[in-house]
């Protein structure tokens, strides 16, 4: 009151005053909305993009060709007359196949022309043989019609019709492309379900390697990650949040975690290579070392997070349970970790989602080795999604590009699968105060 | 030599009361010690030259009070005067403010409150405490109450324990409103409710002080006047202190009113001679309303 009669400004210049500033007001509004609009089209934009080449990359290696042949499991070509293992891991499968191969195409005569023929079949094939032989043995010295897994030059010549006529040819030969032709005319060449893709380890033959060991190895290496920086990192928040004197120490310790937090992940791996490998002697490439490593890159994070959730709680509930006579430990157990829960894990996930895209460091302590084997545990040497999309991307057999992108599909379901049970947990986790 | 007048006088309040100018030269000793009747026979709690300390700046000026045995004392002053802070010397609150230091002996029972030996959790059991805001927890209403005696290991059976909530909810006058829904949660009730319930849970686990900062400062008349009789009601078991802002509350539930003035205690005196007779001037002053 006594300021608007000082500056004697009646009620009419106020109100003028107060119309012009609006207009520039509500352009400011309006600019700042159309900014976060744009921003986040943007982001939209880009996901779209990112999502869309991948798919359209890697969707390709979820099926795979397939070639019908009739085969006879003939004594004589096998070399064996009984089934049994020191048998089965003598016999000549690929003898068999070859035959059918020429039974089925007898024109090829030639030597070169001989191994372009047997060339349509995986060299993994054979081992599909021996496995069917294992399970009938009755199938001895009989014919029967089998699917088996084309080689990736085939595959790749097959999935390539699809973009031209011509197809690509590479190491291809016209009489080879012609065979191929004449194989799906009649049906006898099929794209089917890749299952080899989620059963197999890698490969050097691209048509036999799988993701499996990877996402195996990913799978150990985050448990043990999980298992030691969530608890380690909630239990260290929780003594810096609540039961730390605030001095210089504290202070040094909390810069300190914070400049860990920036630390180059490599650094990290060249630590667990040095301690873990070296001193304490662990094996190398497995998961239990890998976890490890990204414990120490992890922990920062869940740190940080977990004491800004537990800051979160509002200091009138801990008052509340301190009056009551709750012990400290009490107050955090019974009252504050509940609420605080939901924030920590959001930050724990967000953690194990660094780990699972981290690869610098597991290459330092040799996850990056080829992995033919899916692990069983957390001691075997193993390989993680990363490295492998990686060591894929790296391979110069055109065949390995949509397994690259397959890989990339099967990371990010991972990662898209954690974040969406972290959501459900934390709605259910949390609570209105 | 701290005297009241250049405290006063040096914190720059914007309306010093004339008399006080005028008489504090003449009366600086009388200033210093507090004026009335600070002490009584039979105390429940004995408070001897407390001073209290946020890191450089002091709070509480060399205060001495006894609480007798089913009294209420009501603690009233000018906002930032120290009333909370005395309080939660009470039953030692401020151990979890960061900097703040206590001098002085409190004893409970004549048995010390502060010290190396003592365990703040049964203290804390003994000298319960309400807040200014009601804080219930993000629990139910059964396990709001509940708390207390679970912790402190009061009940050893499940109806032993049904009975001490539904007594403590009876006695803060909450029961009816709440005994169909005790498993809902405690932060769905109205503010005055919330309070109410923050009381039972205060009371559930006996204790023998109950502590009330401002209880009734987010509440409406009617609450207001269910909790004061409440207190008027604990009184026969429990001794109360308790901070207000509301004379007419101070004069309705206390036995003595103690006025503080800029982390001083000025003046203790039987609740009516406070009200209609004051001794110091400050407190005249404030009571009057020309002061704070
Ligand atoms: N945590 C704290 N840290 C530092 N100073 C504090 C703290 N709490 C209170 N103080 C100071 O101590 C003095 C007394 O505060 P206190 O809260 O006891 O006042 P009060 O009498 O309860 O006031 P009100 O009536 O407004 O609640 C004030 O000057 C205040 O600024
Ligand atoms: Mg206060």
């Amino acid at each position: 009151m006594t300021d608007l009669s000082q500056t004697k400004l009646t009620q009419q210049q106020v109100r003028e005053r107060i119309e012009q500033r609006l207009a520039s007001r509500h352009r400011k509004e309006k600019i700042f909305r159309g900014l976060g609009i744009a921003s986040i089209a943007f982001g939209m934009l880009a996901v779209l993009v990112l999502f869309t080449d991948i798919i359209s990359k890697g969707s390709g290696a979820f099926v795979q060709s397939a070639i019908e042949l009739r085969v006879h499991y003939d004594e004589q070509v096998l070399g064996i007359d009984k089934v049994d293992d020191e048998s089965l891991a003598w016999a000549n499968f690929t003898g068999v196949i070859r035959e059918a191969l020429r039974e089925r195409f007898p024109e090829a005569s030639s030597r070169s022309e001989k191994r372009e023929l047997y060339s349509l079949v995986s060299t993994g094939a054979p081992f599909t043989l021996r496995d069917r032989l294992e399970a009938n043995p009755e199938l001895l010295g009989q014919t029967e019609t089998v699917w088996l897994t084309a080689d990736d030059d085939v595959d790749t010549f097959v999935k390539s019709l699809s973009d031209s006529a011509e197809g690509f040819r590479g190491r291809t030969s016209d009489q080879k492309a012609g065979w191929i032709e004449q194989l799906m005319a009649s049906g006898e060449l099929k794209k089917r379900f890749n299952t080899t893709f989620f059963t197999n380890g890698d490969s050097r033959e691209p048509e036999q390697a799988g993701i499996r060991a990877a996402l195996m190895g990913s799978l150990f290496t985050l448990l043990v990650t999980l298992a030691l920086s969530f608890p380690i990192g909630v239990a260290a928040a929780i003594y810096l949040e609540e039961y730390a004197p605030k001095n210089r120490w504290t202070d040094l310790i909390e810069v300190n975690i914070n400049n860990l937090a920036a630390v180059p992940s490599i650094v990290f791996g060249l630590l667990g290579l040095a301690i873990f490998i070296n001193f304490f002697e662990l094996p190398r490439s497995a998961p239990l070392v890998g976890g490890l490593v990204l414990t120490l890159m992890t922990l920062p994070t869940i740190i940080i997070s977990s004491r800004a959730a537990l800051k979160a709680v509002p200091p009138s509930i801990r008052e509340a349970a301190m009056g009551m006579g709750a012990s400290r430990m009490q107050v955090v157990f019974h009252h504050v970790l509940p609420l605080a829960m939901p924030g920590m894990l959001t930050g724990a996930i967000i953690g194990m989602a660094q780990a699972l895209g981290e690869t610098a460091p597991l290459l330092m302590i040799g996850m990056v080795a080829f992995i033919v084997d899916v692990p069983g545990g957390i001691t075997d040497p193993s390989t993680v999604l990363p490295v492998q999309i990686f060591l894929w991307a790296d391979s110069p057999e055109r065949a390995f590009v949509e397994r690259t992108s397959a890989a990339i599909m099967v990371l990010l379901s991972v990662l898209i699968l954690m974040n969406a049970s972290a959501v459900l947990l934390r709605k259910k986790l949390e609570r209105r105060w | 030599m701290n005297t009241m007048t250049l405290d006063a006088a040096g914190q720059a309040e914007p309306v010093q009361p004339k008399a006080v100018e005028q008489d504090t030269v003449g009366t600086q000793t009388k200033v210093r010690e507090t004026v009335g009747k600070p002490f009584c026979d039979s105390a429940k709690l004995r408070m001897r030259n407390v001073n209290v300390f946020y890191g450089e700046a002091q709070a509480i000026h060399d205060v001495s009070l006894d609480i007798g045995r089913n009294e209420v004392v009501a603690m009233i002053g000018p906002s930032g005067c120290g009333k909370s802070t005395f309080l939660r010397c009470l039953n030692r609150m401020n151990d979890t403010i960061e900097g703040c230091r206590v001098e002085g002996e409190l004893s409970l029972d004549d048995e010390p409150i502060y010290g190396a030996k003592v365990d703040v959790v049964p203290l804390r059991a003994r000298v319960g405490m309400v807040f200014q805001k009601p804080n219930p927890f993000p629990k139910s209403i059964y396990d709001n109450v509940a708390y207390g005696p679970k912790i402190h290991g009061i009940a050893s059976r499940r109806a032993e324990l049904d009975e001490i909530v539904e007594n403590s909810l009876r006695r803060a006058g909450l029961w009816n409103e709440v005994k169909d829904r005790l498993d809902k949660p405690g932060t769905g009730l109205s503010g005055g409710q919330q309070q109410r319930l923050c009381i039972a849970r205060a009371i559930a686990v006996s204790p023998e002080v109950i502590l009330m900062d401002e209880p009734c400062s987010a509440l409406d008349p009617i609450a207001t006047a269910r909790i004061e009789e409440l207190i008027d009601e604990l009184r026969e078991n429990y001794t109360i202190a308790i901070v207000t802002h509301s004379m007419q509350q101070a004069a309705r539930v206390s036995q003595r009113t103690a006025y503080f003035h800029l982390g001083h205690l000025v003046e203790v005196n039987d609740t009516e001679t406070v009200f209609t007779n004051p001794q110091h001037e400050l407190t005249e002053a404030y009571i009057t309303g020309r002061f704070g």
